[in-house]
């Protein structure tokens, strides 16, 4: 159990010359997550999206992937803040009593038009299907075939209709909903930077395009992930379909398909050169203007959080990932050690951010350093360490892989407009 | 009985209306606007340290976690008393042990021992919340657990703060944290549960050097707010637009 006593942060903070009493690493590990996690839904919608909107036929199959997966993320996002709170029974007041000069006030509209956005989406893309599971699990014996039957009844929601009319109006729906989505998902990540952004106490965080950042990085994020794990599922699935010597189908899963990947190559790198150059723009900038401030940044920046910073974010997760993936001769196995230190990089980035953004006092006077708690012994220290953030990253590949029983998101003969 | 459509819906808007407009004539008041309507005295409560007197004992640190049930040997405090020493050549050595709440009995600062004879000049500078006029805190937090009173002190509802901490990230000042035991946000609010009883906060009653006293802005005779308003006073940290009311005399250029 918790001791009552203890101070939230003192287990994690180690102080360096003067830093004023009150102050620790209040916000860690899972806000941290929170931003990662709210880029990658962000991220994979808008990758589905350029399918759904903007007619790029070839990504046909991964923006089907993308748009249930980011379904399977979306209660993620909320995840980390909930583990975080000091008191999260009472987690759905910002709901009931929002105080809207607050950016967090707007997550629970953001989030819930964004949440019902996604969903109506997928019903409309998956319709079709549901009405054809419906009809085919009618009459059958067995509990678990009339169970699958009545939740794909409750699926179809009483639309039996799929005359070619109605699929006509379905896709015109899905259309319209990921444009919509687009604007909603960039504006659910925005404010996560603006959260950031606008705490005008904070020299590292303060900056109006902090928000632009997050929307970047999210996209690179969003994206790496999806292809990460369509190239995962796809290649597990041809290496099934290989041991089992099945060749009727082998000509329809030929592991994922080089097109697709390169395609989303093309959009990914587009997102990091601009999600690069917002942030040197940033660091620039800051040791131009020289403020107040700098002094003490430019001594993390440059010499604490230096290898946390020009190491491993820009160079091992921006630099090398770019070069590996604009190399010609690019194989799948480059490709996805691209992509796993593309989400490194942005993970990294978040990092900065946010611990970066408390590695030195209001008192611009001395440092604080956040050692991340690996072995819990209490309720607080598995919340806020290592343990709790793997229980954020598991999550959504657990939600993905129910959700996808009943929406397969990954089969390319069945369903889907 | 029979209702066209358009019937019904011509007769549903204007019996809302009916019902409705009269309702508008009433208006409808916050907390704080009623309570500053009944109140006959206006009252904006300011804080005075005078760091040219005071000898960092710590009492006020002592007096303030006991008055306040803040645990005592936790390292987080409402208020604290910094130490500064600046040597003569310009640096700065700044500490506060425990909030300084027992004193300042080392001569060390965070172990450097400092030579006496190289000392330029030495001071204790107490810290406490600033009751913002414009509470950066107050604005971030997502449920409005945090507000402003109408006489000016922001206070913290125990019973509504969700634990977030986005007040602690938001204020220049650091004076939030969260408390030990309540699992809440937490600061100093002047002893309000004293001051609105007319009773001085407990940090001023305790404090022999009257380093720190409490004053009404809005009262002309109000001894404290006559040095406010003659004297040449400082804020902390003026450059966040938070327009702080807490008035320093003696304000040292070193301090953070």
């Amino acid at each position: 159990m918790t001791d009552p006593a203890i101070v939230h942060g003192v287990e994690w903070t180690i102080k360096e010359l003067f830093v004023y009493p009150n102050e620790f690493i209040y916000w860690s590990i899972q806000i941290v997550m929170y931003p990662y996690m709210t880029g990658l839904v962000a991220g994979a919608f808008v990758l589905s999206s350029l399918y759904h909107v903007f007619g790029q036929k070839d990504l046909k199959e991964i923006a089907q992937f993308s748009l249930v997966f980011s379904l399977a993320l979306l209660p993620v996002a909320a995840l980390p803040l909930l583990l975080h709170l000091q008191q999260p029974l009472r987690a759905m007041e910002p709901l009931l009593t929002p105080h809207f000069t607050s950016a967090i006030a707007a997550f629970g509209i953001v989030f819930t038009a964004y949440g019902l956005i996604v969903v109506s989406e997928i019903w409309f893309v998956y319709r079709k299907y549901f009405v054809e599971q419906a009809q085919a699990l009618k009459n059958q014996p067995g509990l678990l075939a009339s169970l699958k039957y009545s939740v794909y009844l409750a699926l179809t929601m009483g639309a039996f209709d799929v005359s070619e009319d109605a699929i006509k109006v379905d896709k015109k729906a899905a259309k319209v909903l990921a444009a919509v989505g687009i604007p909603v998902a960039c504006f659910l990540h925005g404010y996560a930077g603006f959260i950031f952004g606008s705490v005008k106490a904070n020299a590292l965080w303060m900056s109006p395009l902090m928000p632009v950042i997050f929307i970047m990085s999210a996209v690179v994020s969003g994206i790496a992930l999806c292809m990460l794990t369509y190239i995962v599922i796809m290649e597990w699935q041809a290496f099934r379909q290989r041991r089992s010597g099945g060749t009727t189908e082998a000509t329809e899963i030929k592991g994922a398909e080089v097109d697709i990947i390169t395609k989303s190559t093309r959009y990914l790198l587009g997102f990091l050169v601009a999600a690069i150059s917002l942030e040197l723009l940033d660091l620039i900038f800051r040791g131009y203007t020289a403020m107040k401030s700098w002094d003490i940044l430019r001594s993390v920046m440059y010499g604490k959080d230096f290898m946390n910073i020009f190491v491993l974010q820009y160079t091992l997760g921006n630099l090398v990932p770019f070069i590996l993936l604009i190399l010609p001769g690019r194989t799948m196995k480059r490709t996805v050690l691209a992509l796993l230190l593309v989400l490194f990089g942005v993970f990294m980035m978040r990092w900065n951010v946010v611990i970066g953004g408390q590695a030195f006092s209001l008192s611009f006077s001395g440092y604080m350093h956040y050692h991340i708690p690996i072995i819990p012994h209490s309720l607080e220290t598995f919340k806020e360490g290592l343990f709790g953030a793997l229980t954020v990253i598991v999550t959504p590949f657990v939600l993905f892989w129910i959700i996808n029983n009943f929406v397969p998101s990954l089969r390319r003969d069945l369903g889907g407009n | 009985m029979t209702c066209s459509r358009r019937q019904f819906l011509k007769e549903a808007v204007g019996g809302t209306l009916a019902s409705t407009l009269p309702l508008s004539a009433f208006v409808f008041l916050s907390p704080a606007e009623a309570k500053a309507a009944v109140d006959e005295a206006k009252v904006r409560w300011a804080f005075l340290v005078d760091t040219n007197k005071c000898t960092g004992c710590g009492l006020c640190v002592t007096a303030c976690k006991t008055e306040n049930e803040v645990p005592f040997d936790s390292p987080v405090t409402r208020t604290w008393v910094e130490r500064y020493v600046v040597t003569k050549d310009g640096e700065t050595h700044i500490d506060s042990p425990l909030g300084g709440r027992d004193g300042f009995i080392d001569d060390k600062i965070r172990g450097e021992e400092i030579d006496p004879e190289n000392i330029a000049k030495a001071f204790f500078v107490p810290k406490l919340c600033n009751q913002c006029d414009n509470p950066a805190c107050v604005q971030v937090c997502p449920v409005g657990a945090t507000y402003q009173t109408h006489d000016g002190v922001v206070l913290i509802d125990r019973e509504w703060c969700i634990g977030c901490g986005y007040c602690i990230m938001a204020c220049p000042y650091g004076v939030r944290f969260f408390h030990p035991e309540h699992k809440v946000a937490d600061k100093c609010n002047f002893c309000y549960h004293r001051i609105t009883k007319g009773m001085p906060p407990a940090c001023v009653e305790c404090c022999s050097f009257d380093a720190r006293r409490i004053a009404n802005l809005e009262d002309p005779d109000d001894p404290v707010t006559k040095i406010i308003l003659t004297e040449r006073v400082a804020v902390l940290k003026d450059e966040y637009g938070t327009k702080p009311h807490v008035f320093y005399l003696g304000l040292d250029a070193n301090v953070r």
